[in-house]
Order: structure tokens, then sequence, then C-alpha cells
């Protein structure tokens, strides 16, 4: 059969949107679990569309409740970090200027940029990013929305395990990119340091602290010569 | 509730930041092999500190109830290649019988 990439690159880009867009819904009801309003949640999925970031936000606050505010700003800024690097790979692919700019910005995440890197063509790059990211902006927060009305209904977080739902969400986050023993050693690590550090610091400050320190051990251990094992594993 | 309108918003526009320097940056600085890989482990390292904490903290202690039970079944169905949303409803399901036929915490 003779590829057909235009229309490849589409149902590619609005399959992904859906597949992704779906689980909204999840976040949509943590979120309104937390103690977020709908419009607050709504809001997030608006302005915020970064779904770890979205995630962190629902978890701290869920956690922390109000002393959760600043320690759920930080954990989402350092979670959106990674959208900086594919916006540096994207201007170059994209070349928009002015208000096209902010709206790529708005539409830079894993997908969008994972699609426009997977493509084999300039023209199809630029096409996987833009409906990639529209599909996934539109579902997202179409199914935000519905997962938030659904929360608001369904009461109490703890009767229907959405504490449970929610630990499982940011598993299912960090799954796909265990893919390499130094990654693995990291989140171990990260973990551990986190958990021992949950008694002692004020609530949703372990994370921000646990995470850098774990990674900061892993890149020192890496350079001693029984750490060479770690350096494998540095295009993982 | 009002309150959290600030970390809806201030949030927001953290996130927003990084999206938008990146498009600000000339693309021959950008290219720093080490540094685009260390955001990557930086954000595997959170992922899992926020794992951890969602799984065992309770307040300022580190407790096993019914969201570990949870998490290793979410585990080995991610394992399996679950779609997210069916493993999320699972992990869920598993808690709230847990604790509704069980009466663990």
């Amino acid at each position: 059969m003779p590829k057909t990439p235009r229309s490849s690159v589409v149902s590619t880009s609005v399959g992904v949107g859906l597949a992704v867009g779906l689980y909204g819904t999840s976040f949509g009801a943590l979120a309104v679990a937390a103690g977020l309003s709908i419009a607050q949640t709504q809001v997030l999925s608006l302005l915020m569309f970064s779904g770890g970031s979205q995630f962190a936000v629902a978890g701290v606050i869920a956690a922390s409740g109000p002393a959760g505010i600043v320690p759920a700003i930080l954990s989402a800024w350092l979670l959106g970090i990674r959208n900086g690097f594919y916006a540096l790979r994207l201007n170059g692919v994209l070349g928009v200027t002015g208000i096209l700019k902010l709206v790529a910005s708005q539409l830079t995440i894993d997908e969008s940029n994972a699609v426009s890197a997977s493509q084999e063509n300039a023209q199809d790059s630029k096409r996987g990013f833009w409906i990639t990211g529209i599909a996934v902006f539109v579902f997202w927060n179409l199914f935000t929305f519905i997962g938030a009305f659904l929360g608001a209904k369904a009461g109490k977080p703890e009767v229907w395990g959405l504490d449970a739902a929610a630990a499982a969400a940011f598993l299912g986050l960090v799954w796909p990119r265990l893919k390499s023993l130094q990654s693995n050693v990291i989140a171990l690590l990260a973990a551990v340091f986190t958990l021992a550090l949950v008694p002692v610091l004020p609530s949703g400050i372990p994370v921000i602290v646990g995470a850098p320190i774990a990674v900061g051990l892993v890149y020192i251990a890496k350079n001693m010569p029984w750490g060479a094992r770690l350096k494998e594993a540095d295009n993982a | 509730m009002p309150s959290y309108w600030i970390a809806v918003l201030v949030g927001s526009l953290a996130v927003f930041s990084w999206k938008f320097l990146g498009y600000l940056i000339p693309a021959r600085i950008a290219n720093h092999r080490e540094v685009v890989i260390l955001a990557g482990k930086l954000t595997v390292a959170l992922l899992a500190a926020l794992t951890a904490v969602e799984t065992f903290a309770s307040k300022h202690a580190v407790i096993l109830d019914s969201r570990l039970a949870a998490v290793l079944v979410a585990a080995l169905m991610f394992w399996r290649k679950v779609p997210f949303i069916v493993v999320v409803a699972v992990a869920a399901l598993v808690a709230g019988l847990l604790r509704h036929f069980l009466g663990w915490a």
C-alpha cells in the first residue's frame, strides 16, 4: 500500500488527541476531589494545559490544603521545565512569529512535540504539532469538564478511592519514562528521599526538595569509578 | 476556596513561562544536550516523588493503607499496557472496595 503521509499525520494527531484527552476525565475528578472548584479545575486545563503540572497542583492541594498553594505552584513550575525544551526544538521547526508564537507556546506539550518529532518531513512536522496540539487541547478540556462534573457529584474522595487514583495517575505518568537503569535509580531515590522528608518538612515541600537531591546524587555517582553503569543510560 | 485561584493562576503563568521562553531563545544557544537530558531526569524524579507521596503520605506520617494495594494493581496493569484511564479507574475501585468491604484504612 502506498504511504499517504498527509492523512496519516492527521489520523495520528487526532488519535493521540482523543486518547490523551480522555484522561482529562481523571484529572477533572481528582482536582474537584482535592478541593478545587469546577471553574478552577477548568481554568487549569485551559491555562496551565500540561498534564503532569496539573496533576501536581491537584495532588499537592489534596494532601496539604491551603498550605499547599506555594508548593503546588513550585511543583507545577518544575514539572513544566521540559515543555521549555520542546519549545526550543519546535521554534526551529515551526518558524512562528507574533501572536502565533503565543498560541504555539500554549500548545507545546509532551504529545504535540512527540508527534511532530516523529514525522519524516518538515511539512508533516509542522502539521503534526498543530493538529495534535489543538486536538489534545479540545478533548482535554472537554473531558476535564466531564470529570469535574462527575467528581463534584461523587462526594468524599476516600470513599471512592479517588486518593488512590491520584497515586495511580502519577505512576502512569512516570511509567513510560522508566526505561533505563539511570532513570530507575533516580525514581527510586526520589521516592525514598521524599518520603524520608515527609515527617520533617512542611507539606508539599518534600517533593520539590527530594526530587532534585535524587537527580544530583545520580549525576555525582555516574562520574565515580563505581558508577559507570549509570552512564550508559544517558540517551534514554 | 478563593485562595486556590492563586495556585491556579500563578501556577499557569509559571508553566507558560517555560513554554514561551523556549521560543525566545536562539537555537544555537539552546542545543546543550546535557541540559535537555537533565530536564528529563528532573521530570522522572518529580513524578516518582509525587507517586510516593500520594501512595504513602498522610499529613506528616508515612503509612501503609489501601492506596498501596491500589498502586500495586495499577503497576501490574501499566506493565500489561492497559490504557491510562482504565488503570486509574480500577485503582480507585480497588481502594474503594477494600475500604468498604474489608474496612481497610
